[in-house]
């Protein structure tokens, strides 16, 4: 993740295929990110083994977390000139709807940036983005 | 209700999960209100790759599991509960390598609601992270008699 050329590849091209390559986690929950101008959507194909509820069926609660969550960390580290992944102080999630077997999007917004903890703001949806399955609100701690 | 028949519930519920089994979580010990579940180390949930520290994602996914199985030991009757929202505190990195356990209880049931709280820890006791949750009980009507029999065995 701190490695310098991964990264100023990331920030020049936009293509995140390397970095998301050399974070296990990333893969494993099969996250992707695309750039569009300056925004950055993640998406979350469709995985039979991310689901949680067999009934409905329904993505874990917690992959979804997890989904945001590292939204969240690569968002602000390409916010601003970090080599660092930003360590989570906390995290506080609402699931607003259930989040279906189907591919899932996630944008973030960086709500205030101090000079030691950022606070962003995740929000993901499936169908529409003005129905979003969750919402969640992260502090981080910057350290470089 | 037996603390063998909480544990049994909740093992059979877990697997059900696909994203628990895929984690390999497992059932430590069950009580009434009380659960405690293992998340064994894995090199592909690892967030940082030069320290070899797990994602806070698997850790989510841990906590939520565990507060959401929790409620299986505190009702007579399985009900799947959908989460409202989860508060997570993370107190230091996981130390790679070895697992992380989650306890949770629930604090507080109510008619519509259940309150739980949780913590993650490592061998030697030290917190990994906190985390309260809420779930809201839509009846177990809401859920297929079918995987009802199948999480209780027909038990009850």
């Amino acid at each position: 993740m701190t490695d310098p050329e991964i990264l100023s590849y990331t920030r020049e091209t936009g293509d995140f295929s390397r970095l998301l390559e050399s974070v296990p986690y990333a893969r494993f929950i099969g996250l992707e990110c695309e750039r569009f101008g300056d925004d950055l959507i993640f998406r979350l194909p469709k995985k039979a083994e991310n689901l949680g509820n067999p009934i409905l069926p329904a993505i874990h609660g917690g992959v979804i977390g997890g989904f945001m969550e590292l939204s969240a960390a690569i968002y602000l580290m390409m916010s601003q000139d970090s080599l660092r992944m930003p360590r989570i102080v906390d995290f506080s999630l609402d699931y607003l709807r259930a989040g279906l077997n189907r591919e899932t999007y996630a944008e973030c917004r960086l709500t205030r940036q101090g000079n030691r903890v950022a606070n962003v703001m995740i929000s993901a949806w499936q169908k529409s983005r003005s129905q979003p399955i969750a919402t969640a609100r992260a502090h981080f701690l910057l350290e470089d | 209700m037996t603390d063998d028949i909480r544990m049994n519930r909740v093992r059979r519920f877990i697997e059900t999960l696909n994203q628990a089994c895929e984690l390999g979580l497992s059932v430590e010990t069950a009580g009434e209100g009380t659960l405690t579940m293992c998340l064994p180390y894995s090199d592909r949930i690892i967030g940082n790759p030069d320290t070899g520290v797990i994602h806070g994602g698997a850790i989510t996914t841990l906590m939520d599991t565990t507060s959401g199985s929790v409620i299986l030991c505190a009702l007579e009757d399985f009900e799947l509960c959908p989460t409202l929202d989860l508060r997570v505190d993370y107190m230091r990195p996981a130390e790679p390598h070895k697992p992380v356990f989650a306890r949770a209880e629930t604090y507080k049931v109510t008619r519509n609601i259940i309150f739980t709280r949780c913590e993650a820890y490592q061998e030697g006791g030290e917190t990994i992270a906190n985390c309260v949750g809420t779930f809201m009980r839509i009846g177990k009507e809401a859920t297929p008699k079918s995987y009802r029999d199948l999480i209780t065995g027909g038990e009850a």
